[in-house]
């Protein structure tokens, strides 16, 4: 990791000393011990079982930390001193895994932000401990409390990371929103809740009781986490066997997935949509399965037969994708990505805007990454080169404002070429393999005048469509 | 296995029997609270619109239970509730199973309204353990023997007693289980705790947490404390929404070798059918059901890396060496996923005979390849087809490799289920 700048390192180094002549201020000023206590020994616990599932699910989001519902219910119970002293309690666990200033800072900012959310609970006209029988009076300053010590929080960390990424805060603030801002927030409620049933005369074995619900949530929802990454890397390991078929195209469905996913974003196309489109693009090529491995691996010519049998690959996703209800209008992409915004595209012949949007992404992300890597007959080219390519292929080929939205995602976030060429010990040989070649847009150009295997498509596809006729969307 | 009791209960009817003890329990419940009145009507009412909320937010739990913990809840603090802004509770069982019957009830009328499914053993259950709860708590309350006791000892009464109750909920599902899939007893109670512990621990919590809050919070305590249990909920519904998506990928991916025509269509999917009815009979885990389930979705997909398909795709027709380069590729396809190991060592060892020679039987390959070797066999003979003759011919073909290449038992086992299937006797 690189070296900090220095206003970062000086932000931290504020915070953290703030932080610390709070607590001295605290000292003297708080009564409750026992319950300081308690909520402390959970907040020790509750980071404890945080990191030991996290870090069992790598790239998945599922620390949502029981700290800070702790520290909210010490704000109702025991004012902002309190809360400071059990937000302290985070600095009692000690990960290895993670820097000191790191430790240094989350621990800080939590002190900080429970006493600041404590101070503004008071100052709103609440009181601590909280009288549960003052309930609908007291909704003012409770309410600001829960979303008051989110945004505090969020304001810390927000701080950080521009100044540690210079990054600008309003980028890094959308993106937290975007996260999981919601599910803090409802995990925050157990804070109140911890306060209500305390006070009721429950006590400390009320946080036992809460705790139940919370940690069998963030038990279920780890068990999510393992299982969605243990389906996202089924779903890759079947399309590297699609591609172990054709040596040259290695890692080529996940780059046509992200490449697809910038196009789709700089489109606008809305989050849960995104996830479609990039299962889309995992998934475009699934249907080489149903290809023989013969005419893949082919080097040289193909016979009017063989291009045939590429051709049908869109048609072959689709049978096999078609009942996954989850996919939605990927299935449609699938099916469509080889179509040509002029029509004389493949399976359908689609044209304009009755190609689906998600095949019109895909057909850009499709070309991009086929021009960048190595085929058995050319090197990588340029990315330059590739995007001149795109440009030239604007309107016949490609829907313009996908190329225009791949070159404006390009411009934000560089595209990494990755090299296949010696990755692999495929056949080798100067003739041009079409089959790869299927995705350049120069190939698909002579392809399209070519036009060998219309015949065989038609025949397939009334074969298919007969027992396909609802899956909407192919034919207007 | 099947003695006669077990029958009664655990037997084809062992749902039904439920839902009659529930029925006449809540129809005597109604009776005997229109005799006496009913007390702290409001209270009552109250409670029954949130439990046919609760029924409304009714979840589906891995393995396809069907649950509504926000009801079963709700109702559970009903059974319990000992008093309310000072003034001590006296209801007893009858009102407390005619408010969970009434509120479930009502539940299922606005789920029917909204055209969703509703599973009538649960709510059978349901008004039986809360029943049941409310039979050995109030008795407490009513001889004040609760009076004297600290908050503490009277929460971990609660506690106990609403757990007993859950527990008696997930044994009577299993038996009601159990008979359906005509499952192993043992199996599936164990099945059925470790599927439950977790829901049943966090509706325990705030049943008892919503009781002990609601003397002095007063009714804002059940929305409230439904509150975490909503995220519980949350979770496991996308924990079993990804599941479900799971399964249905790897359905749609074996169906990959049939596109490429490498085998006949239907073929992965009748297979892994036929193995799970086998697995769940010969006493498998649930999770060991699934990746059975797994396994024999994708036994073929080694085929997949052939330059050419084999005629008909039949794996029963070629040579054992070339049926387990197969298996070895598959297995290597599915090892590649780095979560699915278990999967990828029965792909692997499908092709292996159980007796290697000399009446030597070689236990070292998994049930779950046996099974699947089993049921591959039978489907190359039998395919899509119902004819009895097909069947018993290939059924006795599979008897004359019992002393070669399949696991007795797991035939045996096939045998039941296929001659039941086809009505066969």
């Amino acid at each position: 990791m690189k070296a900090l700048p220095i206003p970062a390192r000086l932000y931290i180094a504020t915070v953290v000393i703030v932080a610390i002549v709070v607590l001295a201020l605290a000292i003297p000023r708080v009564t409750d011990w026992g319950a300081i206590a308690v909520l402390t020994l959970v907040v020790v616990l509750s980071e404890y079982l945080t990191l030991s599932l996290g870090r069992s699910v790598s790239g998945v989001e599922v620390s949502i930390s029981v700290t800070s519902p702790m520290v909210i219910g010490a704000v109702f119970l025991l004012g902002p001193w309190g809360a400071a002293m059990v937000a302290a309690g985070s600095w009692l666990y000690v990960d290895r895994g993670t820097p000191v200033f790191k430790f240094l800072f989350n621990g800080a900012q939590t002190v900080l932000s429970g006493w600041l959310a404590g101070v503004l609970f008071l100052a709103l006209g609440g009181s601590a401990p909280l009288d549960a029988s003052s309930f609908p009076g007291s909704l003012v300053p409770v309410a600001a409390v829960l979303v008051g010590y989110e945004l505090i929080n969020g304001a810390f960390v927000v701080a950080y990371i521009s100044l540690a990424d210079r990054v600008a805060p309003a980028r890094v603030w959308r993106g937290m929103l975007a996260g999981s801002a919601t599910a803090y927030f409802a995990y925050n409620i157990f804070g109140l809740l911890l306060a209500v049933v305390w006070t009721a005369g429950v006590g400390p074995f009320a946080v036992v009781l809460l705790m139940v619900p919370l940690a069998v949530a963030r038990w279920v929802f780890a068990l999510f986490a393992r299982q969605r990454e243990a389906y996202d890397a089924t779903i890759r390991s079947f399309i590297q066997a699609v591609e172990t078929k054709d040596a040259y195209t290695r890692g080529h469905s996940e780059r046509v997935a992200k490449a697809s996913l910038m196009i789709g974003r700089a489109m606008k196309v809305r989050d849960d949509r995104l996830e479609t489109l990039r299962f889309a693009g995992m998934l475009h090529d699934v249907g080489k399965l149903g290809v023989p491995t013969r005419v893949l691996q082919k080097a040289g010519k193909l016979t009017d037969e063989e291009f045939a049998a590429i051709q049908l690959h869109p048609i072959r996703g689709r049978e096999i994708t078609r009942e996954l209800e989850f996919l939605g209008e990927a299935i449609v992409a699938i099916y469509h990505h080889h179509e040509r915004i002029d029509g004389r595209g493949y399976p359908l012949g689609l044209s304009g805007d009755d190609i689906p949007e998600f095949a019109r992404i895909i057909a850009v992300a499709d070309a991009f990454d086929s021009m960048t890597t190595t085929r058995s007959y050319r090197g990588a080219r340029s990315i330059d080169e590739a995007v001149e390519e795109l440009i030239r292929w604007k309107g016949t080929q490609f829907d313009p404002a996908m190329v225009d939205a791949m070159i404006e995602a390009l411009a934000e976030a560089p595209w990494v070429p990755v090299d296949t060429a010696g990755q692999f010990a495929g056949p080798h040989s100067d003739l041009p393999n079409y089959a790869s070649d299927d995705d350049d847009p120069t190939a698909a150009e002579v392809l399209a005048s070519h036009r060998p295997s219309t015949e065989a498509i038609r025949s397939e596809r009334a074969g298919s469509d007969t027992h396909s006729t609802d899956r909407g969307g192919d034919r207007p | 296995m099947s003695d006669e009791r077990g029958e009664v209960i655990g037997g084809p009817h062992g749902g039904s029997a439920l839902i009659v003890t529930a029925a006449v329990g809540a129809v005597v419940s109604a009776v005997l609270v229109s005799d006496e009145g009913v007390s702290q009507g409001k209270l009552a009412l109250f409670f029954v619109v949130c439990i046919a909320a609760g029924e409304v937010l009714r979840i589906r739990m891995p393995g396809g239970r069907d649950t509504a913990p926000i009801a079963t809840a709700i109702a559970l603090a009903y059974a319990m509730l000992p008093s309310i802004g000072g003034v001590a509770l006296t209801y007893a069982v009858p009102l407390v199973v005619t408010v969970t019957a009434a509120g479930s009830l009502f539940g299922v009328l606005l789920r029917l309204a909204g055209r969703r499914p509703v599973p009538i053993d649960d709510l059978a259950r349901r008004i039986i353990i809360v029943g049941c709860v409310a039979g050995v708590f109030r008795p407490f309350l009513e001889a004040d023997g609760l009076g004297r006791q600290t908050t503490l000892a009277i929460a971990l009464l609660m506690t106990a007693v609403a757990l007993l109750g859950l527990a008696l909920d997930s044994l009577m599902a299993a038996l009601v289980r159990a008979g359906a899939d005509r499952a192993p007893y043992g199996q599936a109670i164990v099945d059925e705790f470790r599927a439950m512990s977790g829901i049943d621990a966090a509706i325990g919590a705030t049943a008892v947490l919503t009781a002990l809050a609601m003397p002095s919070m007063g009714w804002i305590a059940v929305p409230i404390f439904a509150v975490p249990l909503v995220l519980t909920q949350y979770s496991f519904r996308k924990f079993t929404h990804i599941q479900d998506t799971y399964l249905q990928t790897i359905r749609a991916l074996s169906r990959v070798t049939e596109v490429g025509g490498y085998t006949e269509a239907g073929h992965a999917r009748r297979v892994s059918r036929l193995a799970v009815s086998v697995g769940i009979e010969m006493g498998l885990s649930e999770r060991d059901v699934r990746e059975l389930e797994y396994a024999a979705l994708m036994h073929d997909i080694g085929q997949l890396s052939l330059e050419e398909p084999i005629p008909g795709g039949s794996t029963l027709m070629t040579s054992s060496v070339s049926a387990r380069e197969i298996a070895g590729l598959g297995s290597s396809v599915i090892k590649q996923t780095g979560v699915l190991d278990h999967v990828a060592e029965v792909v692997q060892r499908q092709a292996d005979p159980y007796y290697p020679g000399h009446g030597q039987y070689d236990d070292s390959i998994p049930i779950e390849s046996r099974i699947i070797r089993a049921c591959n066999d039978y489907d190359d003979l039998v395919g899509g087809s119902v004819e009895s003759d097909r069947i018993l011919h290939a059924v006795e073909r599979l008897h004359m490799g019992i002393t070669s290449e399949y696991d007795p038992r797991v035939v045996d086992t096939l045998t039941r289920i296929v001659k039941r299937r086809s009505g066969i006797l």
